[in-house]
């Protein structure tokens, strides 16, 4: 009778941590990096929406509207900017006015950051593509050189960069999508 | 083994067998109440739950597919905060926020509760998958 209690117990025990790792993958334990078939869970089945309600089987699955997209490696894992550069997605810049454009400006601003890190490259021209010059400046970021402060703290806080970067716009876990444009060798190796 | 020890001893083996059961049934309620909803999905409980409807949930990937950011953020006058816009239906129906597009003409009209109301009640105001939510929730409740 003991040994068939243990047993059980041996099985039971064995059991739990296959059923935690939610199958065979070997970095299901890891939350910043779920399993591809887990991505792009349809409403009922993300844990958000509730599966009682008629509305949520009602709704669009993003698997369904991601198929065409271009991939990425986080967030949506949908390489937006692409998307649209490509014109796969036309969103519209106007509510009502189909044919409006967006002015894009095409301006890069290098930022020299402290650190080994590669220093960090703004692009104007993607962000005119989603954005009005009003949406950041001069709320958030003040139109002047060396006028913004910043730091990877606040941006991860929800701060500057952070208003859109980490909610909507890729996450901070990647890095070299800003940090894009190395030092030279005698700054890097200077540690500045 | 006299009649007393036999008694402890089964007890001792139900005692194992109830913790064991218990510890599979708790992984197995657990796991699947873990969200993976989509990035960017912001659910919106300022007035929803007290009014006893189900928290809304807005995904940003479906609306940015169809508008750019700025037409919302902009035009609309939606703050860059998840609750930070205090809408509530009257403002809807007025044609304000959401109502610019969900009139029955560009998009779904108000009628539709269920539509936007989809949200498990309880859930409380927040952009899902945000840096900022996974840097305040401990791993086990993570997605």
């Amino acid at each position: 009778m003991f040994r068939f209690a243990s047993l059980v117990v041996a099985v039971l025990l064995l059991t739990v941590p296959l059923a935690q790792g939610q199958g065979n993958d070997p970095l299901s334990f890891n939350r910043l990096m779920p399993s591809p078939d887990t991505r792009n869970a349809p409403p009922a089945e993300d844990g958000i929406h509730d599966a009682a309600s008629e509305g949520t089987h009602m709704l669009q699955t993003p698997r369904e509207a991601f198929q065409p997209l271009p991939e990425s490696n986080a967030g949506n894992y949908v390489d937006w900017v692409t998307a649209l550069q490509e014109e796969h997605i036309t969103p519209r810049f106007d509510l009502n006015d189909p044919t409006r454009r967006p002015t894009v400006m095409d301006l890069n601003i290098v930022r020299e950051v402290k650190g080994s890190m590669p220093d960090v490259v703004f692009p104007h021209k993607e962000h005119t593509e989603w954005l009005d010059c009003s949406n950041c400046h001069p709320a958030i970021f003040i139109p002047q050189r060396g006028a913004n402060q910043m730091s990877m703290a606040e941006i991860m806080l929800g701060e500057q960069c952070g208003a859109c970067h980490g909610r909507v716009a890729f996450p901070v876990t990647d890095c070299r999508a800003c940090h894009s444009r190395p030092k030279d060798g005698a700054q890097a190796a200077g540690g500045q | 083994m006299s009649v007393g020890t036999r008694v402890r001893h089964r007890a001792w083996q139900g005692g194992i067998m109830a913790a064991a059961l218990l510890a599979l049934v708790m992984t197995l309620l657990l796991a699947p109440s873990e969200a993976r909803a989509e990035y960017g999905d912001v659910v919106m409980n300022n007035y929803s739950d007290e009014a006893d409807m189900r928290p809304v949930v807005f995904p940003h990937w479906f609306h940015r597919i169809r508008f750019r950011c700025k037409v919302c953020h902009g035009d609309l006058g939606f703050e860059f905060e998840a609750g930070g816009n205090e809408i509530n239906m009257l403002k809807i129906i007025d044609g304000e926020y959401c109502g610019a597009c969900h009139n029955g003409n560009i998009a779904w009209g108000v009628e539709n509760c269920e539509l936007c109301h989809t949200g498990k009640p309880g859930t409380e105001t927040q952009v899902h998958g945000s840096t900022l939510k996974r840097l305040v929730t401990p791993a086990s409740q993570s997605q």
